[in-house]
């Protein structure tokens, strides 16, 4: 099943079809968590935080609990011991567990937003309005408000731990101090990037239900990684697997955000076998700003070695990451890509970076597409304009030169310890979508504008490379069903953030039993019920995984139906043939797939895989800079991507251009700004600004395939993060092009207008 | 409170708190789950219906207030069989990928191509930059919006 295979035959894969998803979303018909209703159901509202850091003296609920249409009000009191915690799903290291959150706040709150007790009532105004009747007492502790701050170790999250500092890794390839030692061309630079994070359009929501006759609970909302939230869930609950069932309805938008195990998936399903009612909670958008992962916020200390004709030697340095308050489930990753992944598509043969994970009294943090791949990708291009700048090296040449060939596949990139985590380059050329970028951009003519100021506009071009992984592991399930009426239903482990993943299901499906597009019946997914076993969506593995196992699924379905066939028209299993819906023996004998499938035929497939995908390409930017206000517009921006094989390139397209559009709201827009006390000061979306039609008008994406992916049977690598990686950097280069004549580097995100006005105004040289 | 108003063409009667928003109403009394709410403080534009025939967030009118109009909503703007040209439009574009910000987007739109069959595509920018949509980077939305035009001109609605 992981031998790899030229996927052949493909009539649907690779063409742009429209999406099944489309019929139900463009009518209203869609069906979100807060759109469900049960009868009997309560409301939940959530008390948070209102302090960074204190001690809780008491919390007084008994007002709210005498409020008219309040059922109950749970506190951490009603939790039992031990008190569960949130738990870490990837790098679950041991030093992480002392950093662990409580799913409610006890003895300190340590951000604002943190859960302090859960009010349900007959509605969600009446459960709202009793927050306001509960007594909370805390006693304020000093803030710890940012790395810098963390890292003096004065004061402490975790008293008992001795530090903030939860965990340091170090990313390591050959010798970087002798490759400095030798260098004749070394810089180092600051560089930092904001707290922002994923935002999808739907708030977070769950209906818990649960079935005291048959001890069963169910959980509507789930997302992302219903098998694993499944496993944590029913450990802290004290029950079995199999007694809990968690269904995804559509989802609003996921960016790695969205479906991560946070408090509420405890508290609320909690709250429904508490109160022996089904129990619905939807956050508004104040609460979301505070409560869903955050992320970005990191820095770094970082050096370059080239030889003189650029280059690249080594990298080595510091990063840091700003974590929040707690490390819950996935918070690890961004920081250890940072590190990681610093090299990107380029051949950096030594490499030395720590990265410290740093704890501060704000929201936890979590991924959000492209974690830590953003980060370090406008640290690295930053970095290598800089330094091509000084060399007298066109920065396009400088990134030519380093780009690892295709020849040297698999190429080995840095390894992260601890944790031990190797990772290699798997397939592709390039060069070849620096190409694409550069002639769909138009850079020979475009580049010449670099630098010049026209009607008052300073303007400026940059181009840059970037890798994106895909395809983690270890595993992922289908199942095919022929129904008795010859259609094909299909169920998947993975799970829909809105992706688009049943209509590409259906594609690969389609193709792997030779039959029309219009006899999928259903695609199913996002339930534990469907499968065996589910790994979900992140890491943009779904279509590698997902549709790997499918061929899996459909190869064992193929042999199933020709042994049912076999036994109907006395031939040999291997003899029948299965073309046009119908089964055929070789004298001419022949039924229908219907017919066959008297009663339903199904199979259950799996993709078993250990290594990563790498989809890549290239973003070119074009900006026009107002010196006198510092805002910058963007004229032009190419993305192209190569993704080994493409499944729906009207889909993948979608994927590259949204994130493209995320990206640059992470470069100009976004930021989540707290205050020396710890509060956060965006509290709706007046305040934290995302991109909106009219702020980038002119996008242009490309989407490429060539050089499959070795790894798996449809060749494809995982590419829905692509275009937001390379954003920061290209788009800060282009900044530093336009404004080169007076000196203007820009060292941080996002270019504000009033960011971009101070470093032109501080500028140290004025033409 | 009751109040009376008429829905996609249907008159309807609900007896409602004063402080209950419209998109509450449509929502959870009146069942029409196809209005989404994604703010509640009238900035995403993801619950925009049409009021007496002008685009409104109906997160931002309490239901009161609708006492006597005429409410459409994504519901309205639907066959029960396939699609109309502006949802055609929009799913020829891959103009919507996870479909929360969709219904207020074309309800939105609908209301745009209804009074200016003719715009161009900074007047569709202008509008349509009140609703947010975090997926598709609005460039598809655009496009599906403008080729949507040809519906709504010579006084077609649309349909």
């Amino acid at each position: 099943m992981n031998t790899v295979e030229k996927f052949a035959g493909a009539k649907f894969v690779g063409q742009p079809i429209e999406r099944l998803e489309d019929l139900r979303f463009l009518r209203g018909r869609g069906q979100y968590v807060d759109d469900l209703a049960r009868s009997g159901m309560l409301h939940a509202a959530i008390l948070r935080s209102s302090v960074a850091h204190g001690r809780i003296r008491s919390i007084d609920v008994a007002d709210a609990r005498k409020v008219r249409g309040v059922h109950t009000v749970i506190t951490a009191a009603d939790l039992g011991e031990p008190l569960p915690r949130v738990p870490m799903r990837l790098q679950p290291m041991p030093e992480f567990e002392a950093f662990g959150q409580p799913v409610m706040a006890r003895d300190k709150v340590r951000y604002v937003g943190e859960a302090l007790a859960v009010v349900l009532a007959d509605s969600a105004a009446v459960a709202e309005d009793a927050l306001a009747a509960i007594a909370v007492d805390i006693e304020p502790l000093p803030a710890i408000c940012n790395w810098q701050s963390a890292a003096r170790n004065e004061t402490l999250l975790f008293e008992n731990n001795g530090t903030n500092v939860a965990m340091t890794f170090r990313a390591a390839r050959g010798d970087a101090a002798a490759a400095f030692k030798e260098a004749a061309y070394t810089r180092r630079e600051i560089f930092s990037t904001q707290r922002h994070f994923a935002l999808p359009m739907e708030p977070r929501g769950l209906l818990a239900e649960w079935d005291a006759a048959c001890g069963k609970l169910t959980v509507s909302g789930a997302a992302k990684v219903l098998f694993a939230n499944r496993r944590f869930l029913a450990k802290q609950m004290g029950l079995a697997e199999d007694a809990i069932d968690m269904v995804e309805y559509d989802v609003g938008g996921g960016f790695g955000a969205r479906g991560e195990f946070y408090p509420e998936d405890f508290l609320i399903p909690f709250a429904a076998r508490f109160a022996d009612r089904p129990v619905k909670w939807t956050e508004d958008r104040r609460e979301h700003l505070m409560t869903m992962n955050h992320a970005r916020e990191a820095a770094c200390d970082i050096e370059i070695a080239c030889a003189r004709d650029g280059t690249v030697l080594a990298l080595r340095g510091h990063a840091f990451v700003d974590m929040g308050a707690y490390m819950r489930t996935n918070g690890a990753v961004g920081a250890r890509n940072i590190a990681q992944f610093m090299s990107g598509p380029y051949r950096v043969p030594n490499i030395d970076i720590d990265v410290a994970l740093l704890l501060t009294n704000k929201t936890p943090v979590g991924t959000y597409r492209g974690p830590g791949r953003f980060e370090t990708d406008f640290f690295r291009e930053r970095l290598f304009d800089m330094a091509a700048r000084e060399l007298r090296i066109d920065p396009i040449e400088f990134r030519r030169r380093n780009l690892v060939g295709e020849a040297e596949m698999p190429y080995a990139v840095a390894t992260i310890a601890p944790f031990e985590s190797k990772d290699a380059l798997d397939s592709g050329d390039y060069q070849t979508t620096l190409d694409r970028c550069l002639a769909e951009f138009g850079w020979a003519e475009k580049q010449k504008l670099g630098g010049r100021c026209i009607d008052g506009r300073y303007h400026g071009c940059a181009a840059g490379c970037f890798i994106e992984g895909g395809a983690a592991g270890p595993k992922e399930s289908a199942r095919l069903v022929l129904e008795s009426d010859g259609t094909l239903t299909i169920y998947m482990g993975s799970s829909g953030v809105g992706q688009g993943l049943e209509t590409a299901f259906a594609q690969i499906a389609a193709d792997a039993m030779e039959m029309p597009l219009a006899r999928i019946n259903r695609v199913l997914h996002g339930s534990t019920s469907y499968v065996s076993d589910g790994y979900g969506s992140y890491h943009s593995r779904s279509i590698v995984m997902g549709g790997s196992a499918l061929l899996d699924a459909a190869a064992k379905l193929k042999q199933a139906m020709r042994a049912q066939a076999a036994r109907r028209l006395n031939c040999g299993a291997d003899e029948v043939m299965l073309a046009d819906e119908c089964a055929a023996a070789p004298d001419g004998k022949s039924v229908s797939w219907a017919e066959l499938a008297g009663e339903p035929i199904a199979a259950e497939g799996a993709f078993l895989n250990h290594k990563h995908t790498w989809a890549y390409g290239a973003h070119a930017a074009h900006v026009a800079v107002d010196p006198r206000t510092g805002a910058v517009a963007l004229l032009d921006y190419v993305a192209v991507e190569n993704c080994g094989r493409m499944i729906n390139p009207l889909t993948l397209k979608g994927q590259l251009v949204g994130a493209l559009v995320q990206g640059l709201g992470g470069a100009f827009l976004e930021h989540l700004v707290y205050d020396d006390n710890g509060q956060l000061l965006v509290g709706s979306l007046a305040d934290y600004l995302i991109p909106t039609a009219s702020d980038f008008p002119v996008i242009r994406g490309y989407v490429m395939e060539s050089h499959p992916s070795p790894i798996n049977p449809l060749g494809a690598k995982g590419a829905g993060e692509g275009g937001i990686i390379a954003a920061g950097g290209v788009i800060a280069n282009a900044v530093a092009d336009a404004l080169s004549s007076l000196g203007v580097e820009p060292r941080d995100l996002p270019l504000s207008p009033e960011r971009v006005w101070q470093l032109i105004k501080d500028a140290p040289s004025v033409e | 409170m009751s109040i009376k108003f008429e829905v996609n063409g249907k008159p309807v009667s609900v007896e409602v708190e004063p402080r209950l928003t419209l998109a509450d109403c449509l929502r959870h009394h009146l069942r029409l789950t196809g209005t989404h709410v994604g703010c509640e403080h009238g900035v995403c534009g993801s619950c925009t219906v049409l009021v007496d025939g002008a685009a409104v967030r109906s997160c931002l009118l309490l239901a009161v207030q609708a006492e006597g109009a005429k409410v459409v909503t994504v519901e309205g703007l639907s066959r029960d069989e396939g699609l109309t040209p502006l949802q055609a439009s929009f799913r020829k574009h891959h103009a919507l990928q996870c479909g929360f910000c969709t219904p207020g987007m074309i309800t939105t739109a609908h209301a745009l191509l209804s009074e200016e069959p003719d715009c161009d595509a900074d007047r569709v920018r202008e509008v349509l930059s009140g609703n947010l949509c975090r997926c598709t980077g609005y460039i598809s939305i655009v496009e599906a919006v403008l080729d949507a035009r040809a519906a709504y001109k010579g006084g077609g609605n649309g349909a």
